[in-house]
């Protein structure tokens, strides 16, 4: 898979969980350019991720990503 | 919605939660509303958010208050001002394992153990008599799920230093606190972190990561099993089963394979199957779950298969039997009508998936669970939780014996020409008194599950009643019915409140079952004449109208008031004056002195 076509599946996820369709996720996409995106939410954005992209975060990964851009990276990797 | 309902997608739920919520509202309703404080000892945002899907699709409009993070015990004991204000209707104490303060460690004695557990035990009672205190509402509290490691491994579980054991017997006496607590209600988390997998429940990952005592893909499972408790404690559980016959009750077709060719019985695996169905039924009847039978079959095909020796359920055993080629759905609204009872309190189970989509089409209020493999047919309905039992009556264990007297009764009406008659026949006798406290419960049930011949449609709490019955500026009755057939229990109950010379009826319900039986008149008796010894002059009634209570529309009028206003939306107010001219108008009840 792409790094496009994860970005791509990612955007899809990101309007599912915060209802909203106008969303254009991008590498540098942070919790602060989305409304509801809070840490809380947070939670089930990384779910909905790990049921998309069948694989399971490490904490560590969790707690150190900054921004969509690092979130493809690991999947990435995962994949 | 059947994204709703059990078994539902939790993933989808979660990620959907928006998308799912507007739907609901913008479909489903009217609702009624309830406040819910939810006090957490971990995070409780989730909950929360699923728990409202849960409840919008039961019809409960819930309005929330959310303890700070881990400030259930604070929130409980010295509520702030927010929580003041709030007046909950229902509080919701989600703890756990994680928030057990003392652990007993290996090595300590059972005396030690035991003043731990008494230590933990106070530091709960206490918050819970705060809270009947501060607020008088209905408590539910989960119990603690088992321990994710076991220091000991199996010896866990005996030793007095256990982790295990010390949270087993905790959990023993939360379960004697309910069981001499009214309206405190556990939620048995113990089991359903068992169904789901304690290993997968307790991810620590969740815990660490966003203090979740569970992971939150249970949350979902928690937050559903939580609506039920709720939906029943406002009456809105089940209470009638419409069950197929062939290969639903039994394997095969009773009318190509004739009773002896069926499947039941003890001496196949398949068999003894379809027969522990059988009993899983016959054990729901004892808890006053209504049987009947919605098959399409010749009567006397239907009969044979019922009355076949291995059948573990006979015609008695059901109230209502249709056996026709008639749609389902019709038959589903002809067992409703003759029970007495809304389609909407009824759940159809049938093997056959095209019977099961026509009834959901027609009949969108009916429960239709998923009846896949004969072996699952047991935990569908258990799981669904269509019968969750919050409270057990006396007339919940009769309720099937009480009915079928309504249907004898229904065919006795039949052979009498004269109605009048008919009621003569009855012998009837009646109970009208102000509320007693053994009878709080039912009242409170009643007040909270009549929805078709209920005037005002006021729902009220155990509390609500208490209050009621305690102050003397209201008049409350209760009437309770028994005939030749038996007794029909708590039927009929009316709440007044008194100002100056004025009386104005806050509620009015009957139980349908004994519509027509001249109940209503005897109860309006009885309010009059307590109305005569407290000079009270005028009678004012409220008629508010909803989806389910049109035939009470002109009750009041039937009983001699005159209507005085009328709003745009059909709320009626009417008056009767004039009460030393009243003349009683029960004839065929003798009511007790």
């Amino acid at each position: 898979m792409t790094r496009e076509e994860v970005l791509d599946k990612l955007n899809e996820i990101f309007r599912d969980v915060f209802d909203d369709d106008s969303i254009e996720v991008c590498d540098s996409t942070t919790s602060a350019d989305i409304e509801g995106w809070d840490s809380l939410e947070h939670i089930n954005l990384v779910l909905a991720v790990e049921q998309e992209f069948d694989f399971k975060f490490e904490m560590g990964q969790v707690v150190s990503m900054k921004d969509v851009g690092e979130m493809v990276d690991i999947i990435l990797a995962e994949l | 919605m059947k994204e709703l309902e059990y078994p539902f997608d939790s993933e989808y739920l979660l990620k959907k939660k928006r998308a799912v919520r507007k739907a609901l509202l913008a479909e489903a309703g009217p609702f009624t509303e309830k406040k819910i404080a939810v006090l957490g000892g971990s995070t409780t945002h989730d909950v929360i958010a699923m728990l409202e899907l849960f409840l919008l699709n039961q019809g409960i409009r819930p309005q929330f208050y959310e303890s700070e993070y881990g400030r259930f015990w604070q929130d409980a004991m010295f509520p702030e001002q927010a929580l003041d204000s709030f007046q909950p209707d229902l509080i919701y104490i989600h703890t756990s394992s994680r928030n057990i303060r003392q652990f007993p460690e290996p090595g300590d004695s059972m005396e030690q153990t035991r003043r731990l557990l008494e230590q933990e035990f106070d530091y709960y009672r206490q918050m819970w008599q705060s809270i009947e205190e501060k607020f008088g509402c209905p408590v539910i509290q989960n119990n603690f799920e088992l321990p994710y490691f076991r220091l000991m491994g199996n010896r866990d579980a005996s030793d007095p230093g256990g982790r295990v054991y010390f949270i087993t017997s905790l959990n023993q006496m939360f379960y004697d606190y309910a069981r001499s607590h009214d309206h405190f209600y556990i939620q048995d988390i113990l089991y359903l972190s068992a169904s789901f997998g304690l290993e997968r429940w307790s991810d620590p990952f969740y815990w660490h990561m966003y203090k979740y005592a569970l992971c939150v893909p249970a949350i979902p499972a928690l937050a559903f099993n939580l609506s039920n408790i709720i939906k029943s404690m406002l009456g809105k559980n089940k209470k009638a089963l419409a069950v197929d016959l062939d290969n639903t009750l039994w394997g095969g077709v009773v009318g190509d394979d004739g009773p002896e060719g069926l499947t039941m019985g003890p001496e196949t695996s398949m068999g003894q199957v379809y027969g522990a169905f059988q009993s899983y039924l016959k054990a729901l009847k004892k808890l006053g779950i209504l049987l009947n039978v919605n098959s399409k079959n010749d009567p006397e095909n239907a009969l044979a298969g019922l009355n076949h020796p291995d059948c573990l359920l006979k015609p008695d055993d059901f109230i209502v039997i249709q056996a026709n080629w008639e749609n389902k759905d019709r038959n589903i609204l002809e067992i409703a009508r003759t029970l007495n009872i809304l389609p909407e309190s009824i759940v159809f189970v049938d093997d056959n998936p095209a019977e099961r989509a026509i009834v959901r089409a027609h009949l969108p209020g009916v429960a239709v669970p998923e009846m896949e493999q004969v072996e699952h047919y047991i935990e569908t309905i258990d799981r669904s939780g269509f019968f969750e039992v919050t409270s057990f009556s006396g007339d919940d264990r009769k309720r099937n014996e009480m009915y079928r007297d309504n249907v004898k009764r229904a065919g006795l009406e039949a052979s009498f020409a004269d109605y009048g008659e008919y009621l003569k026949s009855l012998e009837m006798k009646a109970v009208i008194r102000g509320f007693e406290p053994v009878l709080y419960d039912r009242i409170t049930q009643l007040t909270n599950k009549s929805n078709q011949f209920n005037l005002t449609t006021k729902r009220c709490t155990q509390t609500d009643i208490v209050h009621m019955a305690e102050d003397d500026g209201f008049i409350d009755l209760y009437g309770r019915l028994t005939d030749r057939f038996g007794d029909n229990g708590v039927v009929s109950v009316v709440i007044g409140e008194q100002q100056k010379d004025a009386l104005h009826i806050r509620l009015w319900l009957m139980s349908c079952r004994v519509l027509k039986r001249g109940m209503e008149q005897a109860m309006m008796d009885g309010v009059v004449k307590r109305c005569r010894e407290r000079n009270i002059g005028h009678i004012f009634g409220y008629y508010y109208p909803t989806a389910k209570n049109n035939m009470v529309k002109n009750f009041y009028q039937e009983m001699g008031f005159e209507k005085v206003r009328e709003d745009a939306e059909g709320n009626t107010v009417w008056r009767l004056s004039g009460l030393e001219q009243y003349e009683d108008k029960n004839q065929y009840i003798e009511v007790e002195k």
